[in-house]
């Protein structure tokens, strides 16, 4: 058992995550392929911390997990709002910006 | 290749392989599960396993805050959210544009490849772990808050005020100016006998279960004239299609009656 | 001469000063303005006749000063000084400018009575003498021009003076802007013969060039002197630039006496004879100047026998007697003092003739066409004698002034030049040819107008004289066109006034003895004098012009100059702007207009990208990290192999 193993795991999560967001048309569901990828940069900060010996990757990590506390929360707001307004919660609605 | 200084002991060996493969499977249920609702519940594994794996990779400060942070708040602020925008947000999985599922997925399996590629393919330099120079043994949080107070603090401050204007920030988005009178007692019964014309009903509506053979809040009620009267059933119930039709058996039961008083007058 | 010269700039600052004060004194100096002018012209002419009394009494030898007033340019190596050179051609000028200019002012405040604008008449007239003399009296080339300029601005602005208000007045709008494109034409050569001499010489000023003018190449030379006769021809109304003069009579009748027929258009052989040391460097550029002076001279004599128009007929014969002069100006020293005496008798009784031109006008009620006219010597004496004075001197009978100046020409045209006879006998004859011309259409004028036994009179016409503020001018003016000549011709008396400026000249033989020439050229004019006043004051004069023959027709239309004109420049000037326009809208606009549209197509192409989904744009954002990932791998792939390599 290799701590590389560690790093792949990320990567996989990072991958479904990203294609989450692609894929997904539920603004909440799109939201948590977003906390995925999130939370898949952090494992891989942990894993290189311990790789390194150093603790900098944890705080890193720490720092990731509470701006996207905060990111969330924002985010969610947004998307209340724009339920409240529109009735809807899909990403694919929103498309009034276009050419 | 594992390293001289970084041994990695059986136990994680086997806890690694049991929980990895799940943590895909819960995040590929992220990609697939049609409810929003499920699809959280599926992050909601991801981010308890990897709470588990912070805490086997020497960081157990970091695992504590995992749990705490994201499946105790952000999770369940998805979830207030899910109930917020209604429970009827599930998703249909047909795509709409075009060529979108094939390009999202052929990005998504580019990504993965390459990233995995690159990490497999990478040299790392031996590993050092945590605990090389401490004789404590682990990465305690005091090492951590050191580190964080320490050569940090001025992110922290940062982040700090990050979050204060998040929460403002939220405030702002989410308060809504009220554009129309208070409802009072008096206005809404006005509105409702206003409304009658439209075929509203001024009395309450029955409650589920109304002269059914069955009393659960699934079961819709049975009007005077035997029809079933779906408004009787919650909407939540209704929208995600979980009401249960009267059995036909009630309905039955109901016009037998009827048929019989009519033949006992004539 | 020096205790003295300190006068000069006055000759310009007084006219200047009158017209400055009547352009901005505005409708507060209406009731006087006239006056105003008159002075200025006037004390103008006192300081010139103090100037002349003082050169007569100073040996001739010191009678050329340069007046240096202050540096006017300083630029790299172009130092132009602003200063004055009176010697005795520009006094000379000086003298028929101002005495001349004088009596048409007075002239003038009578003729212009009625006009309401006469105050901003009297402004130009003194615009034009002080812009005249300082044209003349200018010691570079460079001050010239601005006199020159402002001669031409003034001619502008005369002959379009009545462009309001007035059936012909958009006539005159077009007569003057013709007048003053044609000039244009001209100056060109002005600026052109400027910057080369700048560029040979170094200097602008007479002082400088006219000396160095030996050192010249001959190729310069003739550069120079054709540039400048280009300038000439402008000013002149020389051919090929001679159309214009014609239609500059649209300006109110004093002007025309002044400007073009005295003063401005004789400015062209001023230049002619100021540049007299270049042309002579220069014997092709001389030759040039010759024929353009015989040519314009029998043009300027042909359109005058067909014109019914009197101030026309006039016009053409300026043309005319300018062509004299131009032709004595190309003949080298011995013939500049005669075409500056030429000029100068030329001043009197060409002035005169248009006064009485005016004064008839004036009588008959602005008529202008002589079939019209007839009978008139009973109703218009003093008119009828002096006009009778300038008539005889411009026919060259002897004793009156033209005699003197234009038998001077023909007599220096009749010498061969470099030895060459031909030049002679074809010069000589076509000047002898002229004066016969000459006399055939001013006696029409003069019997179409006076003579007759028969008045062709319009409806209500009493003639009668003028004011003695209009007939006094016309007695001093017919004094003059009488005896002038005599008394500057005699003994060579002009000649030897001129002779420190144009410099001595050898007394050449001509082809036939001077007797021969005078008799042939005489019996010429008198059978000329006669035929006409056969024609027109012996035989009816019809009040509808006949069709005539060819010669006539085309001598109405002025030889077709304008239609010349049209077809060879401005139909091919048009062609070249249309061409340009097209290249311009249909080559270049659209040209660059295919930037835009690519712009534009590649714009709608991009437009699909713009779906509006998130998804679609965040699809591009990880097919792009995608991509830069795979391709940075490769580089580190590749970079490590080359490192390996190593």
């Amino acid at each position: 058992m290799d701590v590389t193993n560690y790093v792949v795991l990320a990567a996989v999560l990072f991958a479904i995550g990203a294609t989450t967001v692609l894929l997904r048309r539920n603004a909440i569901v799109v939201f948590m392929g977003v906390e995925l990828m999130l939370n898949a940069t952090n494992l891989a900060f942990v894993t290189f911390a311990r790789m390194h010996g150093d603790l900098t990757g944890q705080v890193l990590a720490f720092f990731v997990m509470v701006v996207a506390a905060a990111e969330v929360v924002v985010g969610l707001a947004i998307i209340v709002t724009i339920f409240r307004t529109r009735r809807s919660a899909s990403v694919d609605d929103v498309n009034l910006l276009r050419g | 290749m594992t390293p001289a200084g970084l041994e990695i002991s059986g136990g994680e060996t086997v806890l690694f392989w049991v929980v990895a493969p799940l943590m895909v499977l819960a995040a590929l249920g992220l990609l697939f599960v049609r409810r929003a609702v499920h699809a959280a519940m599926c992050l909601v594994f991801v981010m308890v396993s990897m709470a588990i794996l912070y805490i086997a990779q020497e960081a157990p400060f970091l695992g504590v805050v995992q749990v705490v942070v994201y499946t105790g708040a952000v999770m369940m602020l998805f979830l207030f959210v899910l109930m917020l925008v209604g429970v009827d947000a599930s998703d249909s999985l047909t795509e709409t544009i075009r060529g979108q599922r094939w390009v999202g997925l052929l990005i998504g399996l580019g990504l993965a490849l390459v990233l995995g590629g690159v990490v497999g393919r990478a040299a790392f330099p031996p590993g050092v772990g945590l605990a090389g120079g401490d004789p404590g043994g682990v990465a305690n949080p005091q090492a951590l808050a050191r580190v964080l107070f320490g050569d940090y603090v001025l992110a922290m401050e940062a982040v700090g005020v990050l979050l204060v204007t998040a929460a403002v920030g939220a405030l702002v988005l989410t308060h809504r100016r009220r554009l129309t009178p208070k409802q009072n007692q008096r206005t809404v019964a006005e509105a409702r006998v206003k409304a009658l014309s439209q075929g509203v009903t001024l009395t309450p509506l029955p409650s589920p279960g109304v002269y059914a053979t069955s009393n659960a809040m699934d079961t819709p009620a049975l009007g005077p004239d035997g029809e079933q009267v779906p408004q009787s059933v919650s909407r939540v119930l209704r929208i995600r299609g979980q009401e249960r039709p009267a059995p036909h058996t009630a309905v039955a039961l109901v016009e037998n009656q009827a048929d019989r008083g009519t033949e006992e007058e004539s | 001469m020096n205790d003295v010269i300190g006068l000069a700039p006055w000759l310009v600052g007084f006219p200047l000063i009158g017209a400055a004060v009547l352009l901005l004194g505005g409708r507060a100096t209406d009731r006087w303005g006239h006056w105003l002018g008159v002075a200025a012209s006037a004390a103008s002419a006192v300081v010139a006749f103090i100037l002349m009394f003082r050169m007569i009494g100073t040996p001739p030898e010191e009678r050329a000063v340069d007046h240096g007033l202050w540096t006017w340019l300083s630029a790299g190596g172009l130092d132009v000084d602003l200063g004055l050179r009176l010697d005795p051609l520009s006094l000379t000028f000086v003298m028929l400018v101002t005495f001349v200019g004088t009596l048409i002012h007075v002239y003038s405040v009578a003729y212009m009575d009625h006009d309401v604008d006469r105050r901003r008449f009297f402004a130009y007239l003194n615009l034009f003498v002080a812009a005249m003399l300082t044209l003349v009296l200018a010691d570079s080339y460079l001050l010239l021009f601005v006199g020159w300029e402002g001669v031409g601005v003034a001619s502008y602005l005369l002959i379009g003076f009545w462009d309001t208000g007035r059936p012909s007045a958009r006539e005159n709008a077009v007569a003057a802007k013709k007048a003053f494109v044609m000039n244009r034409v001209g100056d060109m050569g002005l600026i052109a013969a400027m910057a080369i001499l700048f560029a040979t010489v170094g200097s602008v000023s007479f002082a400088d060039v006219l000396p160095a003018a030996g050192g010249l190449s001959e190729t310069t030379a003739t550069a120079v002197g054709l540039c400048l006769l280009l300038a000439a021809c402008g000013k002149s109304a020389q051919f090929p630039l001679q159309a214009w003069l014609g239609d500059a009579m649209a300006g109110p009748t004093p002007v025309s006496a002044l400007i073009h027929a005295a003063t401005m258009v004789t400015a062209g052989v001023y230049l002619m004879v100021r540049s007299g040391p270049i042309l002579e460097a220069a014997p092709t550029a001389q030759l040039v100047v010759v024929v353009v002076g015989a040519v314009t001279l029998l043009f300027g004599a042909v359109v005058g026998t067909a014109k019914d128009d009197i101030k026309k007929a006039l016009a053409a014969s300026t043309m005319s007697q300018i062509g004299y002069m131009m032709l004595a100006a190309g003949l080298g020293p011995a013939g500049y003092a005669f075409a500056i005496f030429h000029l100068l008798t030329h001043g009197f009784f060409k002035a005169g003739l248009f006064l009485g031109a005016g004064s008839v006008m004036h009588a008959m009620g602005d008529q202008t066409d002589m079939r019209r006219f007839g009978g008139l010597s009973r109703f218009l004496p003093i008119t009828w004698i002096t006009m009778g004075l300038g008539w005889l001197a411009i026919l060259g009978i002897p004793p009156f002034s033209g005699f003197w100046s234009k038998d001077g020409i023909i007599e220096a045209a009749f010498v061969p030049v470099d030895g060459q006879p031909w030049r002679a006998w074809v010069f000589g004859s076509v000047a002898v040819l002229g004066a016969a011309i000459t006399a055939f259409y001013m006696t029409r004028l003069f019997f179409m107008t006076f003579g007759g036994r028969r008045p062709r009179w319009t409806e209500n016409q009493h003639p009668h004289e003028g004011s003695p503020l209009m007939w006094w001018p016309l007695v001093f003016l017919g004094v003059g066109s009488a005896a002038l000549g005599a008394v500057l011709g005699i003994g060579g008396t002009f000649t030897t006034w001129l002779e420190p400026v144009v410099g001595h000249a050898e007394h050449h033989e001509p082809v036939l003895p001077v007797p021969a020439i005078i008799t042939v050229t005489l019996v010429l004019v008198v059978l000329g004098a006669a035929l006409a006043f056969r024609m027109y004051a012996v035989a009816l004069v019809p009040e509808e012009a006949p069709r005539g023959s060819f010669l006539t027709r085309a001598a109405r239309k002025d030889l077709y100059q304008d239609a010349a004109n049209e077809t060879l420049v401005v139909l091919p000037a048009h062609g070249v702007a249309r061409l340009v326009q097209v290249g311009d809208r249909d080559v270049v606009d659209r040209g660059w207009g295919v930037l835009p549209l690519a712009v534009s197509w590649f714009g709608a192409m991009f437009r699909k990208a713009q779906t509006g989904y998130v998804r679609s744009y965040a699809a591009g954002m990880a097919g792009g990290v995608l991509v830069i990932a795979v391709v940075a791998w490769l580089v580190i792939q590749l970079g490590g192999g080359l490192g390996g390599a190593q």
